[in-house]
């Protein structure tokens, strides 16, 4: 293989590598307030591309993707108020199995009110045949602005959660709820915002991806698994990992492609998750008490 | 004179009731039950979904024009969700309990399968809207379906190929049913038809970016790339080659049926080239074409009353309908086995997919003439002119 | 026979399997008996699910995966067609044992495949085998890394039976043979032998819940529930947590696949839409409905449930009705909705603190 072709294959896993951290980031938000894995994550993301397609039709598309960012933003709080808030006896498994229900609520609802047909949102600059070239290799443009914002996002989110009083009364909720509530946080408060921070972040993911990846409604369960997969190969909780794991585990892909089956590339990530939550569930990145820690 | 009278009036008032009832009876005629069973939910939607919307539309306009034979056809839809078990289960109803007469679909392989030894045994007339080949190979005697032959389609992918000089491909395909036997039939008729085939892979059919597997195609110096797939990757593919620059020609299935994948592949859709029944191009037919004005009437009705483009993955449903009424035409019964025969002898039938021309070793009925090589220009669907 | 009284419930359901029978019979409705049977082997895979879930504390989010290994095994088992084979040496050894059987296929031809019996075998072993290989690491994990471990096996499996040219990819396998139990008995589909696979059908699954009540009985039952409630507790008293959580996780693996086993073989075929994501989570819709540690709610739900899917009485809103399902009981009935106190004197539970 010649240096453009290895480019390019490099190219390849950055593309799908910065889709997989950007979906983790989100799931990395909730975890972190609450210590629950949200399978429904994958849906904030459609949700909010739909939306902003369905805006688009109006309004220009930096305003359509704000509207949609808001709303989602409301739709997760609502999820939480009105879900995650009334189970009783909240155990972390429970909780992991309400999130299942309403991911596959919100699929079928995305279903009948939008349909299943395949859209996307217009590229952010130029158009589906826009190319950048980079040592001898092209990538799409689109691309760029995905690990842009997930770059963006996770320089935000770093400093919120180690500096802000928000952001640390919402770490203290997942490591031991009852005395940061003896502290005077709010912690049911804190659980709202961090769902609806995580819907929040995911609609605009979702809405930056969708001219990669296009949307469809049942695209949610997929994105969901890859995601965790990353997150969880970086260590939960961890954004910046995430996107190092999401970028890694990308290229991994890339590279089982250019030897093998492409078939095989599916195979790849989810025994890359078995190994990591047999060996070391903690992660690449995270620290091994942690993990025991926050295991119940 | 009064009692004369009376008869005369008592005559007359029976022979009214005798009337009144034998036009009542003409009325209650007992409707003809179809069964159908269609992906509506799941996997397959998008096809089961315009087969349903379809199958519903062409029922209702038989019976407002008096249904067939003088009875009305009653259709009974049900929903496998794309799951072979479903339809299993679906199918023994239909057959047991509804007791109707045939079957149109699924919309699967992997469902008419399922289901094609169930419908054989118990003698139920089976018309699939799905597309493998298995079905009507080796034949069983109630068992047909609508959609073209893949290795037709294939066949006049070649014809072009050879035409514009092309001698090694890249083929990749989704890894679903349509996509694993679009790439068996590639596989097979290449040879024949002088074409290399350098590279064939299978990607997730729900793959987000498809740059990684083309990458290695364009690592072979293809001279063009054949897609074998429904959406979503249909449109990406356009996208994804343009973007990494593996500027040659794109074939694509006749999956590739639908004005929307077009406007979701944007410019880089346009030079895709592909065969296709001819609803997409129906306008722009020649008039002595047999086939258009059912296209058109077809088209306009579906677009008028869904307020969506019609795509030929409903046309496969239409079809069998009109095959299945026009065997109860001919057979003028509805005993199984007479319908079943009079399918069997059906000539010249004019569908949305082609000309059906039936036989008892030919339970598809359809050529190489069924598909029309069509292409995109400006993100509308022409013929195509070498 | 002192503890007669927990099997009560099994002769009244038999006795109810046997009055439905008599009734769907006398008025020409056997056709119920379709469904009624399907659902009895899915129900099968919710049985294993329930030992696990409510009495080994563990989830399952994967467990269709073991229902698709005991299907796909036999499937491709008795439908590869050794006929070009015969003369090599390990398919001769196989004809010498017996385990091959020669049949005409439904298009005439003649095939040289497993017969049922031995691919039974062979498909148990294999679940025994895999059930174990993944068992050891995994059941260690906790909470919500197990419930990821046990996703990821289910997506391998669905990954390699949808890869695999073997398992027939994405159409799945067709032309299953039916399942001769023993000469005059077996499980086929066709509608002459309604009658005979519906009392096959609920004969397994009685035999299934017989099999898991004398295990909630026994030592190894009261050392699950002990674990359920205070798992450190039981490990300081000397329990041995691991081996038992193990030991669950395999026979609930086992139940899954007799589950698949006999239901490709009443269905002629199978496919990997058995095995996705979604299968797996409809079959913790239904332990966590019936109740997490109760084997006759999980049963009845299960049989109930699945009956109505597969009528399609659902329509297109199959999912979302098992969602919403799942919803409301996770909300308002976490116990599960037959919780009654009848019903928890025939399991036997004890008193949960917080239940």
């Amino acid at each position: 293989m010649n240096l453009p072709q290895v480019v390019q294959y490099c190219f390849a896993g950055v593309t799908v590598g910065s889709i997989y951290a950007i979906v983790a980031i989100g799931f990395n938000i909730i975890y972190n307030t609450t210590g629950i894995i949200n399978f429904a994550q994958g849906e904030f993301l459609i949700v909010g591309a739909m939306l902003a397609i369905s805006f688009n039709h109006f309004v220009p598309l930096p305003v359509a993707i704000f509207l949609a960012v808001v709303v989602t933003t409301i739709i997760g709080g609502l999820v939480e108020i009105v879900f995650i808030r009334q189970v009783r006896n909240a155990s972390v498994l429970r909780l992991i199995v309400i999130t299942i229900g309403i991911s596959i609520l919100m699929r079928e609802a995305m279903l009948h009110i939008w349909d299943e047909k395949v859209r996307s949102l217009p590229y952010f600059t130029g158009t589906g045949v826009s190319t950048v070239t980079i040592l001898g290799a092209h990538i799409s443009p689109q691309v760029l602005w995905v690990l842009g914002v997930s770059t963006i996002i996770v320089m935000g989110l770093t400093p919120f959660f180690r500096f802000t009083l928000t952001g640390r009364a919402m770490r203290a909720c997942a490591d031991d709820r009852m005395a940061a509530r003896l502290c005077g946080i709010n912690d049911r408060w804190m659980v709202t915002l961090s769902f609806m921070l995580s819907a929040g972040i995911g609609a605009l993911a979702g809405c930056v991806i969708s001219p990669v990846t296009q949307t469809q409604y049942d695209m949610g369960a997929s994105l969901a698994i890859k995601g965790f997969t990353v997150a969880i190969l970086g260590g939960l909780g961890n954004s910046m990992a995430a996107v190092a794991a999401g970028l890694m585990l990308g290229l991994i892909e890339a590279l089982v492609m250019s030897q093998f089956d492409v078939a095989y590339k599916e195979a790849v990530s989810i025994v890359i998750l078995l190994l990591i939550l047999v060996f070391r569930p903690s992660g690449l990145f995270g620290k091994r008490e942690i993990a025991a820690m926050r295991a119940l | 004179m009064g009692k004369q009278l009376a008869k005369v009036v008592g005559i007359l008032i029976v022979a009214l009731a005798l009337c009144v009832s034998v036009v009542a009876k003409a009325a209650d005629a007992p409707a003809i039950k179809v069964g159908a069973i269609f992906a509506v939910t799941g996997g397959a939607a998008n096809l089961g979904g315009p087969e349903k919307k379809t199958a519903e539309m062409l029922v209702e306009k038989i019976n407002k024009e008096g249904g067939v034979n003088g009875q009305k056809i009653e259709l009974i839809v049900k929903d496998s969700g794309t799951k072979p078990e479903n339809a299993i289960s679906m199918a023994k109803q239909l057959i047991e309990e509804d007791k109707v007469l045939a079957i149109i679909g699924p919309s699967t392989s992997g469902e008419t399968m399922a289901i094609k030894n169930i419908c054989q045994e118990s003698k139920t007339i089976l018309i699939s809207c799905a597309a493998a080949e298995d079905i009507v190979n080796p034949v069983a005697s109630y068992v047909f379906k609508t959609p073209q032959k893949d290795s037709d389609a294939v066949r006049r992918i070649f014809q072009v190929m050879k035409a514009k000089g092309i001698t090694k491909i890249g083929v990749i395909t989704s890894n679903d049913g349509f996509g694993m036997a679009g790439g068996k039939q590639l596989a097979n008729l290449a040879n024949l038809a002088g074409i290399t085939i350098a590279i064939s892979e299978a990607y997730d059919k729900q793959e987000t970016d498809l740059t990684g597997v083309l990458t290695k195609v364009k690592g072979q110096d293809v001279n063009a790339v054949v897609n074998w797939s429904i959406v979503p990757a249909q449109s990406l593919v356009a996208k994804n080659m343009k973007q990494i620059g593996l500027n040659v020609p794109l074939f694509q299935s006749h999956g590739f049926g639908n004005i929307k994948y077009v406007q979701e592949g944007g410019e880089a859709a346009n030079g895709t080239i592909f065969p296709c029944g001819r609803l997409l191009i129906a306008e722009i037919l020649p008039d002595n074409n047999p086939q258009k004005k059912l296209l058109l009437g077809y088209k306009k009705d579906y677009e008028s009353q869904y307020k969506e483009d019609a795509s030929t993955f409903g046309g496969h449903a239409y079809d069998a309908l009109l095959i299945l009424v026009e065997g109860i035409k001919k057979a003028k019964s509805t005993d199984k086995e007479k319908v079943r025969e009079a399918i069997e002898n059906i000539k010249g039938l004019v569908g949305t997919a082609g000309i059906f021309n039936f036989s008892s070793q030919d339970h598809n009925g359809l050529g190489m003439d069924a598909f029309e090589m069509l292409t995109v220009k400006d993100g509308k669907f022409v013929i195509y002119k070498n | 026979m002192t503890h007669f009284r927990r099997y009560i419930p099994v002769i009244a359901v038999a006795i109810g399997v046997i009055i439905l029978q008599v009734v769907l019979s006398g008025t020409r409705s056997t056709y119920y008996m379709t469904q009624i049977t399907m659902s009895a082997y899915y129900a099968l895979v919710v049985i294993g699910l329930c030992l696990l879930m409510g009495y080994a504390g563990q989830i399952s989010l994967g467990h269709a995966g073991f229902f698709a290994i005991g299907g796909y095994t036999t499937a491709v088992l008795t439908t590869f067609n050794l006929m070009a084979y015969r003369d090599t040496p390990l398919v001769s050894l196989c004809r010498s044992l017996g385990v091959l059987v020669q049949r005409q296929d439904i298009y005439g031809a003649d095939i040289l495949a497993f017969s049922p019996w031995p691919a039974f075998v062979v498909a148990i072993l294999l679940t025994v085998i895999i059930a174990f290989m993944i068992g050891l690491p995994v059941i260690r994990l906790k909470g919500h890394y197990m419930a990821m471990a046990s996703l990821g096996f289910g997506l391998i499996i669905y990954r390699i039976v949808l890869g695999g040219r073997i398992f027939g990819q994405a159409d799945g396998v067709s032309n299953v043979p039916p399942f001769t139990i023993i000469a005059g008995l077996e499980v086929n589909g066709r509608a002459a032998f309604r009658i005979e696979s519906y009392y096959i059908a609920w004969f397994v699954v009685l035999a299934a819940m017989v099999l898991a009540i004398n295990l909630v009985h026994s030592r190894v039952g009261r050392a699950l529930r002990s674990i359920h409630e205070n798992e450190e507790a039981a490990h300081s008293l000397g329990v041995n947590t691991y081996c038992y959580k193990l030991l669950v996780f395999v026979l609930s693996a086992i139940f899954a696949a007799v589950g698949g086993i006999l239901l490709t073989h009443y269905n002629g075929s199978i496919g990997p839409s058995e095995v996705t994501v979604m299968k797996s989570v409809r079959y913790l819709v239904i332990v966590a409905v019936g109740g997490m540690a109760n084997l006759w709610g999980a049963l009845f739900m299960g049989v109930l449930l699945n009956f109505l899917s597969l009528r399609g009485v659902f329509g297109s809103y199959d999912d979302a009705v098992f969602a919403i399902i799942l919803i409301a009981i996770m909300l308002f009935a976490p116990q599960g909705l037959l919780r009654l106190p009848k019903f928890r004197k025939v399991t036997s539970s004890p008193r949960r603190a917080n239940g």
